[in-house]
């Protein structure tokens, strides 16, 4: 198993706050990697410093053999990296239909791959014609995944989305990470929701300050309760 | 130090800059006693203090104010309509401070709450509409204004050139306009000083964690409106005084001395140039502006006349001193560009590395 | 520019559970309307109304071409252009270097010899103004991109650059600009007579609105653009060069104050260096007024600001100095952010 991303000592600071201190991961091609830890632990960030939305300040992102971490963000869009920011940012001015066309980016969406995201997430059918911002949370969600898996991409990269969102979506949201999954994604989630994240996991990795502080499989940790407590000061089962 | 508030020009350079500045104001009608010298060293000081009150505006609160001008126009059409109408009186000139300072503080105030809600960009886009609008009115309600020709008027007697108090002192008359150049500069330096306290008092600084993060300040309890309110008020009160006295030393006041936008772009070079932020760059800005726009000018001239005899295309036109302002703004790009700390800021950043090396 | 490709539409809004419409806003488009009724019964004569109305209307036509660009800035990248007026002024400009040398054709009394200089004239004036664009992007905003202070010191120096070149080069005089002869005169309807240059300004300004809204609403560059306004960021992460989306609105919305200039121009049938510094007064009037970023609320505001001098300037002559201010403030009353805020930002 090859390894598709690969961060090594990067650094971010925004402003004057120093906020990842050398954060060091892979994320091995065609499995799906949980990215743990408490608020404030640098998830996001790593996110966005991989998306090129913040610049690291050192350390090396490598995409497929490519170096990113001075590549602008379009670039890295185009090389194959969906991304769901936590703010799920929709254009709500826009339809459904206009989100996706733009994500799309060259020409129409596929009708085929619609019909597909359409059967986990079929309000977005419902609504095509409808202006994002007039959508439900949970529907504005499903609509900031959709365009992010509008094309094929080589990796997703999913900021909380399960957070503030009815049981039931969530499980269209897992229902459609794990088809992706078999599918053959490469996706790095961020997730608060324990339960979501031992789903779909197949590997872990928990943040704490800046930096990776434990690297593993799903099971493992989702086993081993004294850790979790170590790792994130509370039991993830308890924790949802 | 307890003068200066607590807060020294902190290098020395600068130090021996303003010490020499000041002096130089404060000996100048005994060291420069030509006419067109005690019109530039007057010059200096009022537009020290004019410039001052912007820093308080720009460099403390981050705001830009388009509408400066218009309360320094303000002060000097108070004064220049009084002494015009109710003859050349000490009480014509109180009644012109009456009435001009409390109007300039309510135009200030209404601008303030009107605007300073929302982003600062709006802020500088009102005033620079309300201050257009503003220099309209005075040149057309010529009955009260003067219109485009403005107002000239007497001082009171004891201000006149004519009344000498002593012929002779260390080879230079003093008289009553070396009594109004000392009016001038004591009044100017008192506002300098007065903007000085303010930015050292707990007021000052909650403005400069308004300018550094709004935001935060707000989340902190502080009701930004009204301390960026109280800024705008207290700058344009300062303004429209500096605005009087500039009445009384020109014994006129007119559109192009007291409102237009030519005015308005000195007093962003000159704050620029000096330093945001400082007070200092106030004095230091004014100072190197005023006697370069008064000594560069002639040159420019010179330069220019050279040029059109040489016959070289386009430079004539470029070098005329009537473009003085082409080359001041592309000065002022490039400072805001390359110097955006200006004087002071560039002084104080080698001052203290001499001291941490 | 890619027109949004044709989708299957399969998949129709469904009847049965619609989602809440947004109610639109109607109130601030109702305003011209209402003004204009308003003061039906104070100027009293029916003639002079319309022409008043017809003078309002075109008037407030070249404003919205000169200020509609402004505003697009300010939404997409909330970048406020105070040297905006220099592209109108240079528009104009450039339109005397091809209109007064063929002054023959301008004064001919042919249709189609007019406009054969005049569309030369405002291409060249796009032109020129467009590419002055490109450079005051690169050189005076793209340095403190982010900076808004700076940003208002720059451009306002670019502002007073201009303005003194444009002195340096053609002199302190007034160059005088007579309108072609066939756009000469009105058209007279009864008693009333609507002058034809008015009608080509009003023709002119509604093709660049309803240009503008179609590039919005129908092509993938215009819903870019709005959704851009909305979050830049996300934009880019779809992978889209936002700053490249940005420098081409600004240039167009350049060559439209430059197009602007030339229509403002030969309306006062004159050019002054100065114009473009008065004019921005107005241009930032009507786009406070509309709401930053609106172009709906542009339009609107510039009609509005338009009837305000016309009406104004008939009734209270004396009022008229002040009548924008006075609108101004009796918008921001009703609504602090302007007619339609956009929001987000």
């Amino acid at each position: 198993m090859t390894d598709l991303l690969t961060l090594s000592g990067v650094h971010t600071h925004i402003g004057r706050y120093h906020i990842l201190h050398g954060v060091d991961f892979a994320i091995p091609e065609g499995q799906t990697t949980m990215l743990l830890g408490r608020n404030g632990a640098g998830k996001t960030t790593t996110l966005r410093t991989i998306m090129g939305l913040w610049p690291a300040s050192a350390g090396s992102i490598t995409l497929a053999g490519q170096r990113i971490e001075k590549i602008a963000t379009p670039e890295i869009a185009r090389l194959g990296v969906g991304y769901v920011p936590e703010s799920m940012a929709v254009f709500s001015d826009l339809t459904v239909k206009e989100n996706l066309v733009l994500a799309a980016r060259d020409g129409a969406p596929d009708t085929a791959r619609l019909e597909w995201i359409f059967g986990f997430f079929p309000a977005l059918k419902k609504f095509w014609l409808s202006r994002a911002g007039a959508l439900s949370g949970g529907q504005k969600q499903m609509l900031s995944i959709a365009r992010a898996i509008v094309e094929p991409r080589q990796l997703l990269l999913i900021d909380e989305p399960t957070k503030g969102l009815a049981p039931a979506i969530i499980g269209a949201l897992i229902d459609c990470f794990a088809e992706l999954k078999r599918r053959g994604a490469t996706i790095l989630l961020v997730e608060q929701n324990f339960h979501a994240a031992r789903e779909i996991g197949d590997a872990v990795l928990v943040m704490d300050n800046g930096a990776i502080v434990h690297r593993g499989g799903m099971a493992d940790l989702a086993n081993d309760i004294p850790l979790q407590e170590r790792l994130l000061g509370l039991s993830l089962e308890a924790h949802q | 130090m307890m003068l200066l508030s607590g807060d020294p020009p902190r290098s020395r350079l600068l130090s021996v800059l303003l010490i020499a500045i000041v002096l130089g104001l404060a000996l100048a009608p005994l060291l420069f006693p030509g006419a067109k010298a005690l019109n530039v060293a007057t010059k200096i000081c009022i537009f020290a203090a004019l410039v001052a009150s912007y820093d308080l505006l720009l460099g403390y609160t981050g705001t830009v104010s388009f509408a400066h001008t218009m309360f320094y126009g303000i002060g000097s059409y108070a004064i220049a309509i009084a002494l015009y109408s109710l003859g050349p009186s000490w009480s014509a000139i109180a009644i012109g401070l009456v009435i001009g300072l409390p109007l300039a503080a309510l135009l200030a105030l209404a601008i303030g709450l009107f605007s300073l809600r929302v982003e600062a960009i709006f802020f500088a886009m009102i005033t620079l509409a309300v201050a257009s609008a503003f220099l309209v009115l005075a040149s057309q309600l010529s009955w009260l204004t003067g219109g485009e020709d403005g107002r000239s008027f007497q001082l009171p007697e004891l201000l006149r050139p004519g009344t000498v108090f002593v012929k002779n002192f260390f080879g230079v008359p003093l008289n009553g306009r070396t009594l109004t150049y000392y009016i001038i500069f004591i009044g100017c330096a008192a506002m300098i000083l007065g903007l000085l306290r303010v930015v050292n008092s707990p007021f000052g600084r909650v403005l400069q964690a308004v300018r550094e993060n709004r935001f935060r300040a707000e989340a902190l309890g502080y009701r930004t409106v009204f301390h960026l309110t109280y800024a705008n008020v207290l700058a344009a009160l300062v303004a429209a005084s500096a605005g009087a006295l500039n009445a009384m030393a020109l014994r006129y006041a007119g559109p192009d001395t007291s409102l237009s936008f030519a005015i308005m772009l000195d007093i962003l070079l000159m704050v620029v140039i000096g330093g945001m932020g400082t007070i200092y760059g106030a004095i230091i800005g004014a100072a190197i502006f005023i006697l370069a726009q008064n000594y560069l000018q002639a040159l420019m001239g010179l330069a220019s006349n050279a040029a059109a005899e040489a016959g070289l295309p386009l430079l004539p036109g470029l070098l005329h001193p009537d473009r003085w302002l082409l080359w001041l703004g592309l000065l002022f790009i490039a400072s805001v560009y390359f110097f955006p700390t200006g004087i002071v800021g560039r002084l104080r950043q080698t001052a203290h590395h001499a001291t941490t090396r | 520019m890619t027109i949004v490709p044709h989708m299957t539409d399969v998949p129709a809004q469904s009847a049965s559970e619609p989602l809440p419409k947004q109610p639109r806003d109607l109130l601030p488009l109702l305003l011209p309307v209402l003004l204009a009724l308003a003061m039906l019964p104070l100027i009293g004569s029916g003639s002079t109304w319309i022409t008043l109305t017809v003078a309002s209307l075109a008037m407030g036509m070249m404003i919205f071409i000169m200020a509609s660009g402004l505003t697009l800035v300010f939404g997409l990248m909330d970048v406020l252009n105070f040297g905006h007026g220099a592209f109108i002024a240079v528009g104009a400009y450039v339109a005397t270097l091809v209109l007064l040398p063929l002054a023959s054709w301008v004064q001919a009394d042919s249709l189609w010899l007019n406009l054969a200089v005049l569309a030369p004239a405002a291409l060249a004036a796009m032109a020129v103004s467009g590419a002055l664009g490109l450079v005051v992007e690169r050189v005076l905003i793209l340095p403190v991109y982010g900076q808004h202070l700076k940003q208002i010191l720059m451009t306002t120096g670019g502002l007073i650059v201009a303005e003194q070149a444009l002195y340096a080069l053609w002199g302190p005089q007034i160059i005088p600009l007579p309108l072609p002869t066939s756009l000469r005169g009105s058209f007279i309807l009864g008693d009333v007579a609507i002058a034809k240059y008015r009608l080509l300004a009003m023709g002119v300004g509604l093709a660049v609105f309803v240009g503008i809204q179609l590039v919005l609403t129908r092509s993938k560059i215009g819903l870019l653009i709005r959704a851009g306004v909305e979050n830049r960021e996300m934009v880019e992460a779809l992978g889209y060069h936002i700053k490249r989306l940005f420098l081409g609105v600004f240039m167009v919305g350049s060559a439209l104050a430059g197009l602007g200039g030339i229509m403002w121009a030969l309306y006062r049938e004159q050019v002054h260096a100065s114009m473009g510094n008065d004019l921005t007064v107005l241009v930032f009037i009507v786009v406070i007024i509309g709401g930053l970023g609106s172009i709906g609320g542009c339009f609107i505001g510039a009609i509005l600001v338009a009837m305000v001098a016309n009406y104004g300037g008939f009734l209270l002559p004396k009022l008229a100095l002040v009548s924008n201010i006075l609108l101004m403030v009796a918008i921001l009353m009703w609504r602090p952010r302007g007619l339609y805020a956009v929001t987000s930002r």
